[in-house]
């Protein structure tokens, strides 16, 4: 049985929907990519499943039981953290505060601690007394990463961990992702470089305007067919 | 000497500005509400105190550390359950359903205590002064100022020190992300107004302490309150330190040159450093 698994999951605001049932499963120790275009509901998805969008209780389930109905830190409690898009760091946290107050709701002892998120980023190491604010974008992105992985969380949600960075800063931020997945951590990414998300996945889910076009191992993708699910051409 | 002795007691009458001002500056900082009935919840805080001293004939001190908890937990219940429904983008409704309680809370207090003015009963040790060469300083006066250092120097150590401190900044930043972190903003900010009202209990404390006080009182509480937050720059505990110092100075200077001064030179002065520091003497860097 998965670990995690969305069914018929909707999402709208306010009139507008964003996401028309929508599958998808992820086995433990497993790591999906979710792709597609902007406005496609990849980060819809992730809020929904974070419960930052509240769903239909059995919209979602999470280690057998329905989670879709609950709020944002009573999801986060139960082990499924979130790294959100564009890192959203608290300003007047310092590096080391942002990374601690990842614990906050969820005291769980595993791999993670604060030794050993830095020894997966030792820049963080020495700008621990900086705030958080004053890092450079890839650098905040690890704290980000950090700050969810502190709570060692069963599945990690991964929003948009490339976006506004430089290649060589990105192949840096996906070094970490075997360690990640060696601590016991599930992990569903959200990704816009196609390459990037079939390099690190082990599965593979397109959207497109709300609904998942296209799913399958890397391997059995062919880049046509992945096209076709991201733009929509005829299929 | 007489003007050093004028402004001494000045910065020590600034320690119960300060103490009023505390509370108020907690809760705005870490969510952005003013609350209007922020005095008359000192003004209730010493009547409590007084119903504890009269029923129990505690000492009022001892009153204080009582009625500490049962404000927490009213400051508690007061947050989540009538003002975090008041919050959100529009910054009116917080406003109306304060300034709505400030009327209530004035009128209960009126019916239930009437309009007669009450103060705390006083002992030897509340009334005496130290002498410092030419300079008597009350005993009073400055046990209320070491609990205003005391209150601030708390507060701190809690924002910067604790893992509930922690929270309480990350909430005031971004109470979304804060979800995410398996902070629950809504009890957060109740844990928050529940501490402003232990501060609220000192405060009560020495108001009651120093001089007579009636339900009608609590406005103008607010107002030295506010001032003195402003003065010191929105959110700044130290800030808020100063502030009440710099109403108490000018008071009591004010009131040296001519009583009929005192109330007067205390707004002047908040006019002054608002013409000069708009933001405040210390105003956070973002908001």
């Amino acid at each position: 049985m998965p670990l995690l698994t969305t069914r018929n999951l909707v999402a709208r605001y306010g009139d507008f929907q964003a996401l028309f049932g929508v599958d998808i499963d992820l086995g433990e120790a497993e790591t999906i990519a979710i792709i597609g275009a902007n406005g496609a509901g990849k980060t819809t998805l992730m809020r929904s499943i974070a419960g930052v969008l509240r769903n239909q209780a059995d919209a979602v389930r999470f280690d057998g039981a329905e989670i879709g109905a609950l709020p944002a830190d009573e999801i986060m409690a139960l082990g499924v953290a979130m790294v959100p898009e564009g890192r959203k760091l608290f300003p007047s946290l310092s590096v080391e505060e942002n990374l601690l107050i990842g614990t906050y709701g969820r005291k769980q002892s595993g791999h993670w601690t604060l030794e050993t998120v830095c020894d997966l980023f030792p820049i963080l190491r020495e700008r621990r007394h900086n705030p958080g604010t004053a890092l450079s974008g890839g650098q905040q992105q690890m704290v980000a990463i950090g700050r969810a992985l502190m709570s060692n969380p069963r599945v990690l949600l991964c929003d948009e961990i490339s976006l506004g960075l430089a290649p060589v800063v990105i192949k840096d931020i996906y070094k970490a992702v075997p360690a990640i997945k060696a601590a016991g951590a599930s992990i569903i990414v959200v990704e816009q470089d196609i390459a990037q998300a079939l390099a690190v996945a082990d599965r593979v889910y397109c959207m497109m305007e709300g609904r998942v076009t296209l799913s399958g191992t890397p391997d059995s993708l062919s880049r046509e067919a992945i096209h076709n699910a991201y733009f929509g051409a005829h299929q | 000497m007489i003007w050093v002795d004028t402004i001494l007691q000045g910065i020590l009458l600034g320690g119960l500005y300060a103490l009023f001002a505390a509370g108020l500056s907690l809760v705005f900082g870490i969510m952005r509400l003013v609350n209007l009935a922020h005095g008359d919840l000192i003004v209730m805080g010493a009547y409590l105190i007084l119903l504890l001293v009269t029923l129990l004939g505690l000492s009022p001190f001892l009153a204080a550390l009582i009625a500490m908890p049962v404000m927490f937990l009213l400051g508690w219940a007061l947050q989540k359950f009538l003002l975090n429904r008041t919050l959100g983008d529009d910054i009116l409704p917080p406003l109306l359903v304060t300034f709505g309680l400030s009327i209530a809370l004035q009128n209960a207090l009126l019916e239930t205590f009437s309009a007669d003015s009450q103060r705390l009963p006083t002992d030897a040790l509340t009334t005496a002064s130290l002498q410092m060469g030419p300079i008597s300083l009350g005993v009073m006066p400055l046990l209320t100022f070491a609990s205003a250092v005391a209150v601030i120097l708390g507060l701190n150590q809690l924002f910067y020190r604790t893992e509930l401190g922690r929270a309480f900044r990350a909430t005031s930043d971004d109470p979304v992300t804060a979800g995410l972190m398996g902070i629950k903003p809504a009890n957060i900010f109740a844990t928050a107004t529940g501490i402003a009202l232990v501060i609220v209990t000192i405060a009560a404390l020495y108001l009651g302490l120093r001089a007579n006080f009636d339900p009608n009182i609590g406005p103008a509480r607010l107002i030295y309150a506010f001032e003195a937050v402003i003065i010191g720059g929105l959110g700044s505990l130290w800030g808020t330190l100063a502030g009440g110092i710099i109403i108490g100075v000018a008071q009591t200077l004010g009131a040296a040159i001519n009583p009929e001064w005192q109330i007067l030179s205390g707004h002047i002065a908040f006019l002054l450093v608002l013409l000069v520091r708009p933001r405040g003497l210390f105003p956070r860097a973002h908001d």
